[in-house]
């Protein structure tokens, strides 16, 4: 077996192979998958100089431990979590020399929910349709990481960052998602347009990398009966029965029935991945820009 | 046809049939391949078209409400064959629904020339018309938790094929040995939104 390679001894929660996706398939049902905090994973693969579409281990909510059988550059980012190598604390968000058999421990986050870990050379599990992503939904891509499996990593190629450390913004402490309404805002009534643009939701226990889903006010449709499926973009926010906004992330279906009734701009879907449950979540009415 | 936006990126063009839709995702096919549209998804569905990663949705959005869909071009002459084995539990109540035996359901469905409208649901999972209306069925009253791979299932006016084993509502009519989905394969996809498809009958293994 190949010495480039990382053995998960903490598998945690929750760790996902995570790169950038894979656009393009939506029309035969083929989600887009990818690091749900898109900045997030770029930042980390630029401090281990890998490219920014190389693959890096996503965490969720209590980090992960792994043991690289080679030498190699490690970088921590996302949600800030303590980093330590065998026992020492290391750096966050800053590119960390792990020896070769020396355990890397990712922490639980002292705020936010996902964790990114870019190791130099990426993550070289075998792509499938151009991504490494693991897809939640329909379970392209490889598994969620499990206790004592090891991953292939890829070889160095361009030399490592000049930065040192680089700042990140701290998770909100309330998530505002900025919204467009529609496509079929015409579906509910002039009270739960109201109600969604000014009422205080929060993250539900139920959100992952399929939809932030939230707890709230439910939103009553003017038009029953089920919309033909239809096209579905990342940021939709769709209302199912129980009328609790869930907000699409990278493993949404491509299709759906349930009518939306606005879209998060692409730029606080970031954020979003980054709010735990029990989170204050408000909607408010953007601009094609993104701002209000 | 409307054009409505969908964020700053998107835009769903609704239109009022699913030959419409076809017709309207085989124009935008044209124009992306031609070069005079760029855009990241063209995802066809029942009665729409979604257009993900437009850098000017609303120029889009003027431009193709005011435009001529021309008809959809003929459907190519070659079909997918996929053989079935008309053995599915709810054959019996798929035949009722229709006032038929079990053996005309199985004749009805193998001699009808289906088009893959749409997918969705799942990698590889079209959604297949070319039943007449009288054919529609409800989905079942209480979904199973377990559909097998291969099966082959019918709802409302559509039919469709589990390329992997999931929960699902649809009747299930029969079971194939087709590979709908191969991410190893090139097309991954066995069916993709246009492709027309036969249901050969074939006895039990």
């Amino acid at each position: 077996m190949t010495d480039r390679a990382l053995v998960v001894v903490r598998a945690g929660a929750l760790t996902t192979v995570q790169d950038r996706g894979r656009p393009g398939h939506a029309h035969l049902g083929v989600p887009r998958s990818g690091a749900l905090d898109g900045p997030a994973a770029a930042l980390v693969n630029r401090l281990v100089g890998n490219p920014p579409g190389a693959a890096v281990l996503e965490t969720t909510l209590d980090g992960c431990a792994l043991r690289p059988r080679t030498a190699v550059t490690v970088a921590v980012g996302g949600a800030p979590c303590p980093v330590a190598v065998d026992g020492g604390p290391a750096a966050w968000a800053a590119p960390v020399r792990v020896p070769a058999g020396a355990l890397l421990e990712v922490g639980a986050p002292t705020s936010g929910v996902r964790s990114y870990v870019a190791v130099s050379g990426g993550i070289a599990v075998a792509p499938v349709l151009g991504s490494r992503s693991t897809d939640l939904l329909s379970g392209l891509g490889p598994p969620p990481l499990a206790n004592g499996a090891a991953l292939p990593l890829g070889r160095p190629g361009a030399p490592h960052a000049r930065v040192d450390v680089a700042p990140q913004p701290a998770p909100p402490a309330e998530l505002v998602l900025r919204f467009l309404p529609g496509p079929r805002d015409d579906w509910f009534t002039p009270e739960a347009l109201r109600t969604f643009g000014t009422r205080a939701y929060t993250v539900s226990p139920a959100a992952n990398r399929i939809g932030l889903r939230t707890l709230g006010p439910a939103l009553e449709r003017a038009v029953g009966g089920e919309l033909p499926s239809e096209g579905m973009v990342s940021g939709a926010v769709q209302v199912p029965p129980d009328g609790r906004p869930v907000v699409f992330l990278a493993d949404h279906p491509t299709t759906g029935g349930y009518p939306v009734i606005a879209v998060v701009h692409p730029a606080d879907l970031p954020a979003a991945a980054q709010a735990p449950p029990g989170t204050p979540v408000r909607f408010v009415r953007g601009t094609e820009r993104g701002g209000r | 046809m409307r054009a409505l936006r969908v964020g700053a990126e998107a835009l769903l063009v609704e239109v009022a049939s699913g030959e419409q839709a076809r017709a309207l995702h085989a124009e935008l096919l044209r124009r992306r391949a031609a070069g005079s549209l760029t855009v990241g998804e063209i995802v066809p569905a029942a009665r729409t078209v979604l257009l993900d990663g437009l850098r000017d949705p609303a120029r889009l959005a003027a431009e193709l409400t005011a435009a001529e869909v021309p008809p959809a071009p003929p459907p190519p002459d070659a079909a997918v064959e996929i053989p079935v084995r008309y053995d599915g539990p709810d054959l019996a109540d798929v035949a009722a629904l229709w006032g038929v035996t079990e053996r005309e359901a199985a004749r009805v469905h193998a001699g009808t020339v289906f088009t893959v409208a749409f997918c969705g649901f799942a990698p590889g999972f079209g959604y297949l018309t070319g039943l007449p209306e009288r054919y529609e069925v409800p989905r079942r009253a209480t979904p199973r938790t377990a559909v097998p791979a291969g099966s082959v299932a019918l709802a409302g006016p559509y039919t469709g094929v589990y390329p992997t084993a999931s929960p699902g509502g649809w009747q299930v009519i029969g079971h194939t040995d087709a590979v709908l989905w191969d991410p190893a394969r090139v097309p991954a996809a066995l069916l993709s939104p246009g492709t027309r498809v036969r249901f050969v009958a074939v006895g039990a293994s």
